[in-house]
């Protein structure tokens, strides 16, 4: 495949009668940040699940780096190189930032097979230096021995990023990472984020409601309305587009002028 | 590996081992089945540490000890190692197979199952007469490697055995739970969801769980069927998984000493309560319990490491919110 | 046919005493969410009280019929005082914990329970067959069957539609159903919760109570009946469905039914049957076979 790292064909989602996502076809070049959009129920959520094997598509294929992995399960796509973060933090309330961290990177470190797990040991001089270069990647140095349960919404989301990124990825989903957010720390969020995976060289996918932050994050715009992409281009063209200025950035109201566009 | 933890470990082994001889013969047999049962509860700490509570670990149990007695009613073979070996063995495969089905449960339907799986083996040992039926039946004195202890030397040498498989899994349980595997239980419990997306089988990390717990039960049932040198239904009956997670519930999940510990300390406090209080033991018992879950969640082992982390100055908790 | 003809009523009859077991467990599992093990001290102080109560009336020549009222209504009254105490006195103080560890507070109180049998009771057994044998019995062919037996029958009947029908017409049966359907929901339109609780636990430990006296007159009331009814009940309500009315009786029925063909039929697998359906069910259809899976939130 023409030099994409991620690359979706005809991908279909349908749950009884319910289509949540349909002829979705995507190729996404390597270290592309690509933003999606999309009301709710729009489809984003689903799409991020299917590619990160939370769900199995109905029909369509996902190949990454040339490789088939349709209906393959989460974990088998993570030690592939595909990983993501959540809308509400998956962190580990009971134990602290540093020990979340670790726990992320040693199992990154580690196998796939519970038996060889089993024999290494989780504490290693690798994974501790991976574990504190990470917190300090990601600005987070400071909550270092709080336990997460304690932590405010904006670390838990940067910690819960941090350990999608512990296996190193060379992928990466992130679905609403400023959701809970307050608008004042949306930007240094984001802008924690988007550093540290360039320097990580990660190629990202992420799912926003704020527009703004989408037009200066973003290389590229995916908008997603009733389960399929409408717009697919550079985010100022998609910003403008009338469709999407009418479905999703509520930017113009629903008229005959948008249906037509 | 040769941590200091390890050779403090093996220090009190050896003199545990070293006191039996000076110990009276009915503080010996005490122990002797207190180390065995220890093991089962052992697995459990395993388990109980991801919040899984089995109320059928008596299964494995029963199977490592029939399996002692059959080997002892059918072969030849009487040489202790191969038959507790054999009864881990037996175990550990049951507990595998069934484990495909159990490592995918959770909470109270976890606890069913595997209470469900315990009572079909009482339902089959009770009726069946190749099996011996309600009595059960006797299992022979069994051979060192070849050497016959009797009488007051038997029990000492059945004690030494049983503290080398004791000491024997206590360093493997030492490694697993210092493994990425073996740390996993608390993230387990907090989200299972995460460690799958870090790339980790959740269900497989119960599966293998199972299959530690399974085999230390075996082990722990052959070795208290050599103690006892007797078998009957009661082993896989779940009032036998009750008081297994008894014990662990009491010892808490906090260490691999607790399980011993508190294995030991149950032993004693209900041969004391059954001799002083007959009819009341197990209102003492259900009230320690009680107590426990109520003030002490993490169990009795919490209070040595509450006691032991009182001396350190208070750490100043770093950062607030932003 | 008679082998057929007695597979049929000596199921119905276990059946209905496991109705009578398991309908205060389920109605608990469904409404508490625990898992209560003491059912199976229920079960017991009823037979106890029971026997005692049967052992009073009888000695002092007074009517039968009078005899099995007293004897069911001391039972009840011991149920209520338990359960009261148990609910306020313990349940009370773990109420949000994790459903294992609230299984994990009934066995210690199950514990306690059985000693306090002891204590008051003391290790000796009590007859309290007259009941049973005051009801006498009929000859059906060639079968003879107590009248009793009938009776058990007809009471687990009457119970199942009744509490059907309270769930479905009271005005506490509905907002039990909506405490079932959804906790929160139910607090957020100004349910009182915790008065549910307290009422069911105790309507739950009366029933427990009830399973206990009825079957008093059955059996020889001694030590340990607690400890075998209740993996019996527990196989009930898994086979069922936990928290299911009519999964209770469907799981008795099941459970009855299958225990009567393998003591007429092949009597060494009559336990291994019990536990085998429980098993199973528990494998394919894990919420039992009356209940649909609680949707997960994530």
């Amino acid at each position: 495949m023409s030099g994409a790292i991620l690359s979706v064909r005809d991908l279909e989602k349908t749950f009884g009668s319910v289509v949540a996502a349909r002829d979705i076809s995507i190729d996404v070049p390597p270290l592309q940040t690509v933003g999606i959009i999309g009301a709710n129920g729009a489809g984003k959520t689903t799409f991020v699940n299917m590619i990160t094997g939370h769900l199995r598509p109905s029909k369509g294929t996902i190949h990454f780096e040339d490789r088939d992995i349709t209906g393959l399960p989460s974990r088998t796509i993570t030690r592939l190189g595909i990983s993501r973060s959540f809308q509400v933090a998956q962190v580990f309330p009971s134990l602290t930032v540093i020990e979340n961290m670790r726990a992320a990177a040693a199992i990154g470190r580690g196998k796939d097979s519970v038996i060889a797990q089993a024999m290494t040991p989780l504490d290693s001089p690798q994974a501790r230096s991976e574990a504190d270069a990470a917190v300090d990647l990601f600005q987070i140095a400071r909550y270092r021995d709080a336990r997460a349960a304690t932590l405010p919404q904006g670390v838990r989301k940067l910690l819960d990023i941090a350990m999608a990124v512990a296996g190193h990825p060379r992928v990466l989903l992130l679905d609403e990472p400023t959701s809970g957010i307050s608008i004042e720390e949306k930007f240094g969020l984001m802008d924690v984020v988007m550093s540290a995976l360039k320097t990580r060289k990660i190629t990202v996918l992420f799912v926003e409601h704020d527009m703004e932050i989408v037009g200066r994050f973003a290389d590229r715009v995916l908008a997603f309305y009733d389960g399929t992409v409408i717009a697919d281009e550079k985010p100022q063209t998609v910003l403008a587009n009338p469709k999407v200025q009418a479905f999703i950035s509520g930017t113009k109201p629903l008229n005959e002028d948008a249906l037509h566009a | 590996m040769l941590t200091r933890a390890n050779l403090f470990g093996a220090l009190v082994f050896v003199a545990v081992a070293i006191s039996a001889l000076f110990l009276p013969p009915w503080l010996v047999s005490l122990a002797t089945i207190a180390f065995a049962n220890a093991l089962v509860v052992l697995g459990l700490v395993i388990l109980w540490r991801t919040g899984l509570v089995p109320f059928g670990q008596a299964l494995f149990y029963a199977i490592g000890a029939y399996a002692v007695a059959l080997i002892g009613r059918y072969t030849p073979i009487r040489d202790v190692f191969v038959v507790v070996l054999a009864g881990a063995v037996a175990a550990g495969v049951v507990a595998y197979v069934i484990g495909f089905l159990l490592a995918r449960y959770r909470e109270i339907f976890f606890a069913m199952l595997s209470l469900a799986m315990s009572m079909i083996l009482y339902g089959i040992l009770v009726k069946s007469e190749a099996l011996g039926s309600t009595d059960g039946f006797h299992v022979e004195a069994g051979s060192f490697l070849g050497w016959r202890p009797q009488g007051a030397l038997r029990n000492l040498a059945l004690f030494w055995l049983v503290l080398g498989f004791c000491a024997i899994a206590a360093w493997v349980v030492g490694v697993y739970f210092r493994s990425v595997a073996g740390s996993m239980a608390i993230p387990m419990r907090d989200n299972e969801i995460r460690v799958e997306f870090l790339g980790l089988s959740v269900d497989r990390l119960v599966h293998l769980k199972l299959v530690i717990s399974g085999v230390l039960a075996g082990i722990g049932g052959a070795l208290a069927a050599l103690a006892v040198q007797h078998v009957d239904p009661q082993m896989a009956y779940w009032t036998t998984s009750g008081g297994f997670v008894f014990v662990t519930v009491l010892a808490g999940a906090g260490s691999v000493a607790a399980a011993f510990v508190g294995s030991l300390a149950f032993e004693l406090v209900r041969s004391i309560a059954v001799a002083l209080l007959p009819g009341a033991w197990q209102l003492i018992l259900g009230s320690a319990l009680l107590l426990t879950i109520l003030f002490l969640p993490e169990g009795l082992g919490s209070l040595y490491s509450r006691l032991r982390r009182k001396p350190a100055a208070p750490k100043e908790q770093p950062g607030g919110p932003s | 046919m008679i082998t057929a003809f007695a597979i049929f009523s000596d199921g119905l009859v276990y059946a209905a005493y496991l109705f009578l077991v398991a309908v205060g467990l389920t109605l608990i599992f469904g409404v508490m969410k625990i898992l209560n093990v003491t059912h199976g001290s229920f079960y017991a102080f009823g037979a106890y009280g029971a026997a005692t109560a049967v052992g009073i009336w009888f000695d002092r020549g007074l009517s039968d019929a009078g005899g099995f009222l007293f004897m069911v209504g001391v039972a009840m009254l011991i149920g209520l005082v338990i359960g009261l105490i148990l609910e306020r006195g313990i349940l009370r103080l773990v109420y949000g914990r994790d459903e294992v560890v609230i299984v994990l507070v009934t066995y210690a109180a199950f514990l306690i329970l059985e000693d306090v049998i002891v204590l008051v009771w003391g290790p000796r057994s009590y007859p309290a067959y007259q009941p049973m044998v005051s009801a006498g019995s009929i000859d059906i062919g060639e079968l003879t069957l107590s009248n009793y037996d009938i009776g058990l029958v007809v009471l687990a009947a009457a119970l199942a539609v009744a509490v059907w029908w309270s769930l479905k017409y009271t005005r506490y049966g509905r907002l039990l159903t909506v405490v079932i359907f959804d906790r929160e929901v139910a607090a957020a339109y100004g349910i009182n919760v915790k008065v549910i609780y307290t009422v069911t636990f105790i309507i739950g430990a009366m029933l427990g109570a009830l399973g206990g006296a009825v079957m008093a007159p059955k059996i020889s009331v001694t030590l340990g009946i607690g400890v075998e009814v209740i993996v019996l009940a527990f196989a009930v309500v898994a086979i069922g469905g936990m928290g299911s009315i009519e999964g209770a009786l469907i799981g008795a029925l099941i459970v009855g039914l299958g225990r009567a063909a393998a003591v007429h039929l092949m009597p060494e697998i009559e336990l291994f049957v019990i536990y085998a359906v429980m098993a199973l069910v528990l494998a394919f259809r894990p919420y039992g076979l009356f209940t649909q899976p609680a949707p997960r939130k994530i």
